[in-house]
């Protein structure tokens, strides 16, 4: 079986899963339960100097009748007392001295603040400190979280006042609501940081009560921006670790955040570089549990790809993201209607007609107006109750593809509800291959 | 328990509603097919993705509005619709290795809230030149009266029975749709400015005369007669009552007497309410005699399900030959005479014909009959309208319009289709209403044409 230990900026955990600072590592019996139930680490809820919060916190975007699919938080750092989150530090460390144990701290711009509350978390016995540079809601408004994070400048300075006293690695977590997250994760490197986390949640309004008016979440008939979070928001993280573990200016290791719900998500932040993983909102749907099958599942994988440590796969997909300019002009891949698996739903054909370049067809009908039409007129005259034949569409549903018209564009083998019925096939464009970067070239050549 | 909720527990309905959550996850299951072949499958081709998604997004309302549009019995069609053979049946769903969607319950779901609601249909157009009648309150005419009403035409409704709604009021199985809904329906038609004219007295020379005078076109939405008699000895006894007649009285009087045991005749979809019916009424025994065997039934096979799984009897190959009573003096049926059949070789129509047996005939004791061997042609009362060409007892019409031999009569539903669904009945109605508007239009063109000659 894969060997999953971890090592990431100096930080070891049995495996790469921990729990990232938020509600689910809120307290010492949380983080206790969660590493019983599998995780390998747990980023504590960011501590500082205790909060009030609101009631009424989160707001979610549901999605055709699924629950969550983004998830939208208001909520501040802990609203316990430092000690209290320092001594339940202690008691879990001890307990469980092969996980890894990371304090995320968020305090006040100063320097002696600073200092403090890293003396006081690593001498509780944490691993490693986590600085919070990356909230968007309520602590930017008090000159914190992505108040920092959003100024290369500050969040140098703040680094370098807790790498003058720290002993163990530190982490800054990046927040995505900026221009460029490289510029920020470039001035953390600067500063002294030992390794990322990416991404912190992104600025959001999740949607807007249609009875009250109120976006949500409803505080008291008034709202305000939250940070969105879930699988909604996995393609915006990826790009960015993406970018960070590109980029040779910033060379430090990530720890991949962002809409990690099952091994398969963990498993593309890794191929994308990242060392560590984690996750907040899938154990806020669902607890601590789904922690066995992204082990499990990243495992059986990598059995299967003959990988037997992270490192044998870490990265591997960076290579292959490139800038358009450098992508095969002369790629061809053409569209293939597989009719024994087609349903006849016609998905694929009005998606083409109306969504991409019409070059998927029904047999007798020159556009789609005529067919719903030519199809009124043919079930009228039918006698109304047809024996229906439940195992094979009918030929006359199953469309086809003009391959000589068929750009290759994917659409409707991303709309095809059927597994593998549409495929897009490589086919021989008879060119050889030519990027956009060297077509200018040779333009320019006399 | 009082009778009406004794009566109302034994006939609940066989699919409850959904709940607002279930309509919702099922709504989101719709893979909402372009060209669908649910739309396509349904007689009266309702937008059926088109009203799924809008219960998906949260517009019930415009659902029911979509449905309405389509099909003005869409309450009761969602209930009586035998959708494993339409829509449900048609769905692609069953190709995806998986259930179909229930596109029926959803149907009933946007409908439901639409009546719950108090919602209203948009106000007809602008009157328009042109009176039409429609005799019969059923499914076809009501259709029919609404398309036009909807237009501006002026409709009439005739029917000789006292309640609107025809065999959806008294004919369909209670636990299927109850009476008060179909007359829902009534009332939505009533609400755009249709007349009705009940327990009116229809035919006879003089009353045709002045129904030809009073209006322009006539739609003939009559259905078809009485259930046919089964022609043997003993079928006057008081303990024979025919399907039809017995569903009407226990639907009308919330309860009915029935026997013990109970002998059904036939193998149609009446049959199977007529004894699921004598079961929940409190017979004992319910048995069903058909003169083929199992694969001819024509019964859908849902509703064979039905039955057998309520615990109806069925005698495959058996003909009733004789009706006993229990003696001279004493009326009450004893027993049902009856023959065993064979199957001969198919005939014209690839059917195999029944035939008797001989020296098989056997006594089944029973204190009840229920012939449901098929309705009767209207032949009589037809022929009564001039020049209405008839062929095996039912109107002859243009297919594309509904027009009969008599260019100012046209006609719809059973007495045209020889008895289908409230559904077939409904796009039959429509169908004729738009070939009858085209005509008011055509004669209101030509009138203006004579008038600025």
């Amino acid at each position: 079986m894969a060997d999953l230990t971890t090592r990431f900026a100096g930080i070891e955990s049995p495996n790469p899963f921990w729990l990232a600072s938020g509600p689910p590592s809120n307290c010492g019996d949380q983080v206790q339960r969660a590493f019983d139930a599998g995780w390998g680490g747990a980023v504590w809820k960011t501590i500082g100097e205790p909060i009030v919060n609101v009631s009424s916190r989160y707001s979610s975007v549901d999605w055709n009748g699924l629950r969550m699919m983004g998830l939208n938080n208001i909520e501040l750092i802990t609203d316990r007392p430092i000690e209290t989150n320092l001594r339940e530090i202690s008691e879990v460390k001890k307990r469980y001295p092969k996980h890894a144990v990371i304090a995320s701290l968020m305090v006040e711009s100063r320097r002696e603040a600073w200092h403090a509350i890293v003396r006081r978390t690593e001498d509780a016995g944490a691993d490693g400190l986590e600085l919070n540079f990356g909230c968007p809601h309520g602590m930017s408004e008090r000159g914190m979280g992505s108040a920092v994070g959003q100024v290369p400048e500050y969040a140098k300075l703040i680094t370098e006042w807790v790498k003058e006293i720290a002993r163990t690695p530190v982490l800054v977590k990046l927040t995505p609501n900026v221009s460029d997250i490289r510029t920020i994760a470039r001035a953390a490197k600067l500063g002294g940081a030992d390794g990322l986390s990416a991404i912190n949640t992104l600025n959001s309004i999740t949607g807007v009560d249609l009875d009250a008016f109120t976006p949500r979440p409803d505080v008291g008939g008034q709202s305000s921006h939250g940070g969105y979070c879930g699988p909604a928001v996995k393609p915006i993280a990826l790009h960015m670790v993406q970018q960070l573990a590109g980029d040779p200016e910033c060379g430090l290791p990530v720890s991949g955040i962002g809409g990690i719900s099952s091994w398969r998500e963990a498993a593309e932040f890794l191929l994308l570089g990242c060392h560590s993983l984690q996750v907040c909102t899938a154990v806020m749907h669902y607890g601590y549990r789904i922690v066995e099958d992204m082990i499990e599942g990243l495992s059986n994988w990598m059995d299967e790809k003959g990988f037997r440590t992270l490192d044998d796969f870490r990265g591997l997909s960076l290579a292959r993201v490139t800038e358009w300019k450098n992508l095969d002009l002369n790629y061809k891949i053409v569209a293939r209607i597989h009719p024994e698996l087609c349903i006849g739903c016609g998905l694929c054909y009005i998606a083409c007609w109306d969504g991409a370049h019409q070059c998927i067809h029904i047999e007798g009908a020159s556009t789609p107006e005529r067919l719903l039409a030519e199809s009124r007129a043919r079930s009228a005259q039918t006698p109304a109750v047809v024996a229906v034949d439940t195992a094979h569409t009918p030929l006359a549903r199953i469309p086809k593809v003009d391959e000589r018209e068929c750009v290759g564009c994917n659409l409707c083998w991303l709309v095809c509800p059927v597994e593998r019925c549409i495929t897009m096939d490589r086919v021989d464009s008879g060119q050889a291959a030519e990027s956009w970067a060297q077509r200018s070239e040779h333009a320019a050549e006399p | 328990m009082t009778n009406e909720q004794q009566f109302a527990a034994s006939f609940a309905e066989i699919h409850p509603p959904l709940g607002r959550r279930e309509a919702l996850v099922e709504a989101n299951r719709c893979l909402y097919c372009f060209d669908a072949p649910c739309s396509n499958a349904c007689p009266t081709h309702i937008d059926v993705p088109g009203f799924i998604k809008k219960i998906a997004s949260g517009n019930p309302g415009g659902s029911a509005m979509t449905i309405l549009n389509a099909n003005i019995l869409g309450l009761s069609c969602a209930r009586v619709c035998p959708v494993d053979v339409l829509c449900e049946g048609a769905c692609v769903m069953h190709r995806y290795n998986q259930r179909p969607i229930e596109i029926g319950r959803l149907q009933r779901h946007a409908m439901d809230y639409f009546y719950a609601a108090g919602r209203r249909l948009p106000p007809a157009a602008a009157a328009k030149p042109g009176r039409v009648v429609c005799i019969g309150a059923g499914p076809a005419s009501l259709a029919c009266a609404a398309t036009l009403r909807q237009r501006g035409f002026a409709v009439t409704i005739f029917d000789s029975r006292p309640l609107a709604g025809g065999l959806n009021t008294y004919g369909v199985a209670e636990y299927k749709l109850r009476p008060s809904d179909s007359l829902l329906e009534v009332e939505l038609v009533r609400s755009l400015g249709v007349e009705f004219r009940l327990s009116a007295e229809i035919g006879g020379e003089l009353r045709i005369k002045e129904m030809e005078e009073q209006f322009d076109i006539v739609f003939l939405g009559v259905g078809l007669g009485r259930t046919q008699p089964l022609g043997i000895p003993g079928e006057g006894l008081p303990g024979v009552v025919d399907a039809l007649r017995f569903i009407a009285d226990y639907k009308m009087h919330r309860g009915a007497l029935v026997g013990r045991r109970v002998v059904v005749v036939g193998g149609g979809n009446t049959a199977i309410d007529a004894a699921t019916a004598a079961l929940r009424l409190g017979a004992e025994e319910v048995h069903t005699l058909y003169r083929r065997s199992e694969t001819e039934m024509p019964a859908f096979e849902f509703e064979y399900d039905l039955a057998k799984r309520e615990g109806v009897r069925f005698h495959w190959l058996t003909q009733p030959v004789a009706i006993h009573a229990a003696t001279k003096d004493n009326a009450a049926v004893e027993s049902v005479e009856c023959v065993r059949m064979d199957l001969g070789p198919p005939d014209r129509r690839g059917r195999r014909q029944p035939q008797q047996v001989p020296g098989s005939n056997f006594r089944l004791p029973c204190d009840m009959v229920i012939p449901s061997i098929g309705q009767s042609r209207l032949l009589d009362f037809l022929s009564q309208f001039r020049d209405i060409r008839l062929a095996g007892g039912v109107v002859v019409v243009d297919p594309a319009t509904g027009q009969t031999s008599n260019p100012r009569y046209f006609a719809g539903g059973d007495c045209v289709n020889g008895g289908r669904e409230v559904v077939d009945a409904v796009a039959e109605g429509k169908r004729a209403a738009a070939g009858i508007a085209c005509i008011l239009a055509a004669k209101a063109e030509a009138m203006l044409e004579d008038m600025h000659g």
